[in-house]
């Protein structure tokens, strides 16, 4: 950004009407807050004025005053107008009233409709918000039902052989349909490959409850899950399986434990 | 013929340059003729050296005089002369023509200020013999960037390549050169 002093040289060149681009805008922008350089810029334009005098030459051809004052003549204001009569300065007004009563209306109009159309987007943003909102409150509701459901059955899982200790906690409910798992200290999967929830039913085969994978510091959470009805669960497990899920397990289990 | 015949000033009172353009807000057509014969040859002056085309020059003789009618209040008589305002009006809008371009400086934004007292007709004739000498006695290099600046409508980058300076050195000069114009005056 310039100084003060780098516009001076800039000022002469802009009273020549010379300066153009980036040059000029920054000036311009100068010149708004600037007293003495727009002082210093009129008087540049005082000096111009004197060089400019000092041409001389001959007279403008005559025609070119007859050529000015027609042109004049043709555009009257001011007192050389004549005075119009009372009788018409009446008519303009009762034409120019209305007319200018109707234009401010219509430019009332305007503002309503534009501002009716600002508002409608307004409602429009704040109701898509809203129903938004009301989906999370949904979700943790259902949530918080289940945690707090007097049914609800909480199953620790413990490690089996792992040095890390990892642990995990199945949380379902009959009446709600529904279960949570949330687990920690989860070692890392290898590339490919994901960890996967069992139901270990009274009866029968293992159920695959989802697939899921630990973050960075091995805490893994899994929300919203649909209980299979009239599965009568008597333990968790989890196994690491491909990512896409296995039909059966096919790898030791990492952590199970016992609906007590 | 001496300085002062030579002066296309010479018919005009002290203190009536003001009632003139009174007159010409008021809507006074007949005023609009008299600052035209006191004025038109400064007007033509200019716009023919820029130029160097009489017809043109009559074109923008009519444009400076009209706009002026059309917009009296556009120059404040009490800020400054109304010689020299013309005649940067009457330049920029050479220019303008010269480069076929639509007009950029509104008359309205040309606020002149400061300078000799313009207003008596023989302290004018005066003045301008005075800047024609501080002109000849200028460094030969100063003067022909403010005539190529000025009456040839150079831009300073222009200016530059023909004369081979940089464009810093012709912009300090541009300016030093004004200046030194004013210093006459000054005090």
């Amino acid at each position: 950004m310039k100084t003060h002093e780098q516009f001076a040289d800039d000022l002469a060149v802009y009273a020549l009407d010379e300066l153009t681009g980036v040059e000029r805008q920054e000036l311009e922008d100068h010149l708004q807050s600037c007293a003495a350089c727009r002082r210093e810029l009129h008087a540049l334009r005082g000096d111009l004025g004197l060089l400019g005098l000092t041409s001389s030459g001959p007279q403008p051809p005559a025609r070119s005053k007859d050529r000015l004052m027609r042109a004049i003549a043709a555009e009257p204001r001011g007192v050389s107008l004549p005075d119009p009569a009372p009788a018409l300065r009446r008519s303009l007004w009762a034409i120019l009233v209305p007319t200018l009563a109707a234009l401010g209306l219509l430019l009332f109009v305007v503002v309503l409709w534009r501002g009716n159309g600002l508002m409608k987007d307004q409602l429009a943003e704040l109701g898509n918000r809203n129903q938004d909102q009301s989906i999370q409150l949904e979700q943790m509701n259902q949530e918080l039902r289940l945690l707090t459901s007097p049914d609800a059955v909480h199953v620790s899982l413990n490690p089996q052989k792992a040095p890390k200790q990892p642990n995990g906690t199945a949380i379902f409910s009959p009446s709600q349909k529904g279960m949570m798992f949330m687990a920690s200290n989860l070692g890392p999967v290898p590339e490919g490959k994901a960890y996967e929830l069992w139901i270990i039913p009274s009866t029968g085969a293992p159920i695959a409850a989802g697939v899921f994978k630990p973050d960075d510091h091995g805490n893994a959470i899994m929300m919203d899950h649909k209980m299979p009805e009239g599965v009568e669960a008597k333990a968790f497990a989890i196994t690491i399986e491909n990512q896409e899920g296995s039909d059966k397990p096919t790898s030791p289990i990492v952590l199970m434990g016992a609906v007590s | 013929m001496g300085p002062l015949e030579q002066s296309p000033l010479h018919r005009s009172d002290a203190g009536d340059e003001m009632r003139l353009v009174a007159r010409i807000r008021a809507g006074d057509q007949q005023a609009m003729s008299e600052l035209y014969d006191r004025y038109a040859k400064v007007v033509y002056a200019v716009s023919l050296r820029v130029l160097q085309d009489a017809a043109a020059a009559e074109d923008v003789l009519q444009d400076v005089f009209l706009q002026l009618w059309r917009n009296p209040d556009a120059f404040d008589a009490s800020r400054g002369s109304l010689a020299a305002w013309l005649a940067v009006i009457s330049r920029h809008r050479a220019i303008d023509r010269l480069r076929k371009r639509r007009p950029e400086v509104d008359i309205e934004d040309c606020v002149i200020a400061g300078g000799p007292d313009l207003r008596d007709e023989t302290e004018r004739a005066l003045v301008i013999e005075k800047v024609r000498v501080v002109l000849a006695e200028m460094n030969p290099d100063q003067r022909k960037v403010l005539e190529l600046a000025f009456f040839q409508g150079l831009t300073h980058t222009e200016i530059a390549e023909k004369t081979g300076e940089p464009l810093g050195t012709i912009k300090t000069r541009i300016r030093s050169g004004l200046q030194q114009l004013r210093a006459k005056f000054a005090g």
